[in-house]
């Protein structure tokens, strides 16, 4: 089972490679991670996709919480929480195919952001689920390159993982 | 970072120089601070394990960079699985030139992350004291561990405006002092008044945390009885009606019994890895279980609990008593064990012509003075002792987690440094031996008064009999050189007297000497390699 979660930092040196070795030692599955500054720029957010039963979840809040530089973390449940990831793509698009591209790209709420002779490069902002439905759509037409971030989730509503807030 | 150590009180360290430590040995020179030169890096660590084991203070080792420092790795990991308090520090080389691979260059933070509570790459001269607090700060609470401070030459030398060591830790991720939570403790009140075969699992949290006597006042009020792990042993006197050994793969048969037949465990400050517990679901199907531990990721990692309390031990131990009040075990249950306890007791076979190690150990614990520390190394000597040695109110000392060879003779150094009037004795075995025997160094250079006993079988035993039971018999690379060393003369060479014992009559007699002696003594037993760890 996928889970995410979403972990407060100390901004400093080496948290990175503790965390990810964390995960490579005790043989959790990570999908991905992104790391940004918080409002305050001594703490960062990592939020991490991990494959693993209860029994891993629980593992890894745990292991994450022993980790001196971490201050918090939170396992988000599923439907509390909105999820994004970026993607760039390029397209193979000759002329003849552009309408035909630039179609779905509407369809799908993608942006334009390039166009050459022979390709299209799209902008894509949502979740895991749709970015897969869009390179489905476009995988006829021959992805040249795709570049994804890591996704970023936040809670829904007015709960927020914060240094001061509670669990 | 002499004065940061002279701030934290520290009186005595363990380490081995070289250039990139350089400027603080220099500095050493004017302090009042013990320097204690070891003959290897890792025995710093092990000697500072010795040293906070003893003293329930953090223990301090220092190397140099590059190949000190990477010496100090088995060291720093046996601390940890074992939560040992360590500061271990190490000199770097200069901050411009971190990355280059230059001469005694190793990235030591990054090789032994797996193995540390927490390290530090000092960057900033101004950080030390900080770091230095926070250290200690992290090793000694919570569930104790070792902290790597790696520190370049040049951190070293920088001068600062002013020294001020900060008064307290300020370190908004971690935050140890957690108290037991009253819903859970009573909940476990509720659970020990409704069980009628209940057992305590006490490990080394028991006695690492200090809440050993009240753990020994909870079970007699009670009458519930204790087994322990192997970091566990001396939470108990070895003959308290109450206490039924160490449990195990390699453990008492009694102990095993009861942790099988009881329909309710109190684990205390143990983690109850493979070699405690083998099939721990199965137990946990049978059984109900409390899990007491300051770690809350040791809860449920290895056995499941039906009602964890995360917290520091000594707190819970007292609020739990009273909350459980007057309660008492089930005659029965007594009366079984007591039946168990007769019927599951062997006495050891003996060889002619050999030391039987299994009753030596146990006579000659009674000869030892009640507050004697014994240091067991790892092998069948290891086994050998946590059956036999009859704690009273010493300790016993070894490597549970990571059971690294060598261990016993420098972390002896370090529990004689913490503690000069007790008796510290090593048991260990000829392979072991041969793994510390550099610190015989170390011990003659300080005079100090170990005494050491080798269980020669001029076997690596413990593995020979692995073999012997899994590998029908093919003996590889277990058999130790009947010829060499000559470990008398061995002895000699560090002008510490030595006698060898072929029998348990001329053993106990030797002993007796021995412990009459002022100063280190070297008894080596001659053990037939048939002998079974149990
Ligand atoms: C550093 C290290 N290397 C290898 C081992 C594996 N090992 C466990 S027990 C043992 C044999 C120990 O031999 P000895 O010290 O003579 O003790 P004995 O079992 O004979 O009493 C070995 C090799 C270990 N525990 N530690
Ligand atoms: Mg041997």
């Amino acid at each position: 089972m996928k889970h995410t979660l979403s972990v407060l930092v100390e901004n400093q040196a080496g948290v990175l490679s503790k965390i990810s070795g964390l995960f490579s030692r005790r043989g959790f599955n990570i999908d991905s991670l992104a790391v940004g500054v918080t409002a305050d720029p001594n703490i960062s957010r990592i939020t991490i996709v991990a494959d693993g039963d209860d029994y891993v979840l629980e593992q890894l809040e745990k292991q994450l919480n022993k980790l001196i530089p971490v201050i918090k973390v939170k396992a988000f449940e599923s439907g509390s929480y909105l999820s994004r990831e970026l993607s760039l793509i390029k397209v193979n698009c000759t002329a003849s195919r552009r309408p035909e591209l630039i179609q779905i790209a509407e369809m799908m709420h993608a942006k334009v952001i390039d166009a050459a002779v022979s390709t299209i490069t799209l902008e894509f902002s949502d979740t895991a689920e749709q970015t897969e439905i869009l390179m489905n759509l476009l995988r006829p037409y021959g992805i040249r390159e795709i570049v994804r971030t890591g996704t970023v989730a936040i809670e829904k509503g007015n709960s927020s993982v914060s240094v001061q807030s509670g669990s | 970072m002499v004065k940061c150590l002279e701030s934290e009180g520290v009186s005595v360290i363990f380490g081995y120089p070289g250039a990139a430590i350089c400027p603080f040995y220099d500095r050493l020179l004017d302090s009042d601070i013990k320097h204690i030169l070891v003959r290897q890096e890792q025995n710093a660590v092990h000697a500072a394990s010795g040293y906070a084991r003893s003293s329930g203070k953090p223990g301090v080792c220092v190397a140099t960079s590059g190949p000190g420092a990477t010496n100090m790795i088995t060291g720093i990991a046996t601390a940890y699985t074992d939560s040992i308090p360590i500061i271990a520090i190490t000199g770097q080389v200069r901050s411009d030139l971190l990355g280059r691979d230059v001469f005694q260059e190793a990235d030591i933070t990054g090789a032994c992350e797996p193995f540390v509570k927490h390290s530090y790459l000092v960057k900033n001269t101004a950080d030390l004291p900080r770091i230095f607090k926070e250290a200690f700060h992290i090793a000694s609470t919570g569930r104790p561990g070792p902290v790597l401070i790696d520190i370049p030459i040049d951190m070293q030398t920088n001068e600062i405006e002013s020294f001020e060591y900060p008064s307290k830790a300020n370190i908004i991720g971690y935050k140890p002092n957690i108290k037991g939570h009253s819903v859970q403790i009573k909940k476990a009140a509720e659970l020990i008044r409704s069980s009628s075969r209940p057992v305590i699992v006490a490990g080394g949290g028991v006695l690492s945390s200090g809440v050993k006597l009240k753990l020994v006042d909870f079970a007699v009020t009670t009458g519930i009885p204790v087994v322990s792990t192997m970091m566990g042993i001396g939470v108990m006197p070895s003959e308290h009606r109450l206490y039924l050994g160490m449990l195990g793969s390699h453990g008492k048969g009694v102990a095993n019994r009861v942790i099988h037949e009881s329909d309710l465990i109190i684990v205390c400050g143990a983690r109850l890895g493979d070699r405690a517990v083998a099939a721990p679901d199965q137990i946990s199907e049978r059984s109900k279980i409390i899990h007491i531990d300051i770690d809350p990721a040791e809860i449920g990692k290895n056995i499941k609990t039906t009602v964890p309390i995360v917290g520091d031990m000594r707190d819970i131990m007292s609020r739990l008593a009273d909350a459980v009040g007057e309660y008492h075990v089930s005659p029965m249950w007594d009366d079984t064990i007591e039946r168990w306890k007769k019927d599951l007791f062997r006495l050891p076979k003996e060889f002619d012509g050999f030391v039987e190690p299994r009753s030596f150990v146990a006579k000659f614990s009674h000869m030892l003075p009640s507050k004697a520390i014994l240091v067991a190394d790892v092998g069948q000597n290891q086994i050998w002792c946590a059956n036999n040695f009859r704690i009273k109110e010493g300790r016993f000392l070894t490597t549970g987690g990571m059971g690294t060879m060598g261990y016993s003779i420098p972390a002896a150094i370090g529990a004689k440094f913490a503690r000069p009037e007790r008796e510290v004795v090593v048991i260990c075995g000829d392979g072991s031996f041969q793994m510390g025997m550099n610190e015989l160094g170390t011990i003659a250079q300080n005079n100090l008064n170990i005494k050491i006993i080798v269980m020669r079988n001029t076997r690596l035993g413990m593995v020979r009999e692995l073999q012997k039971n899994l590998y029908r018999g093919r003996y590889s690379a277990t058999f130790l050189d009947e010829n060499s060393p000559d470990f008398m003369k061995i002895a000699q060479a560090y002008h510490i007297p030595s006698v060898m014992a072929s029998s348990n009559e001329e053993a106990e007699k030797i002993a007796a000497e021995m412990l009459k002696h002022d100063g280190s003594f070297m008894l080596v037993c001659n053990v037939s390699p048939d002998t079974p760890s149990i």
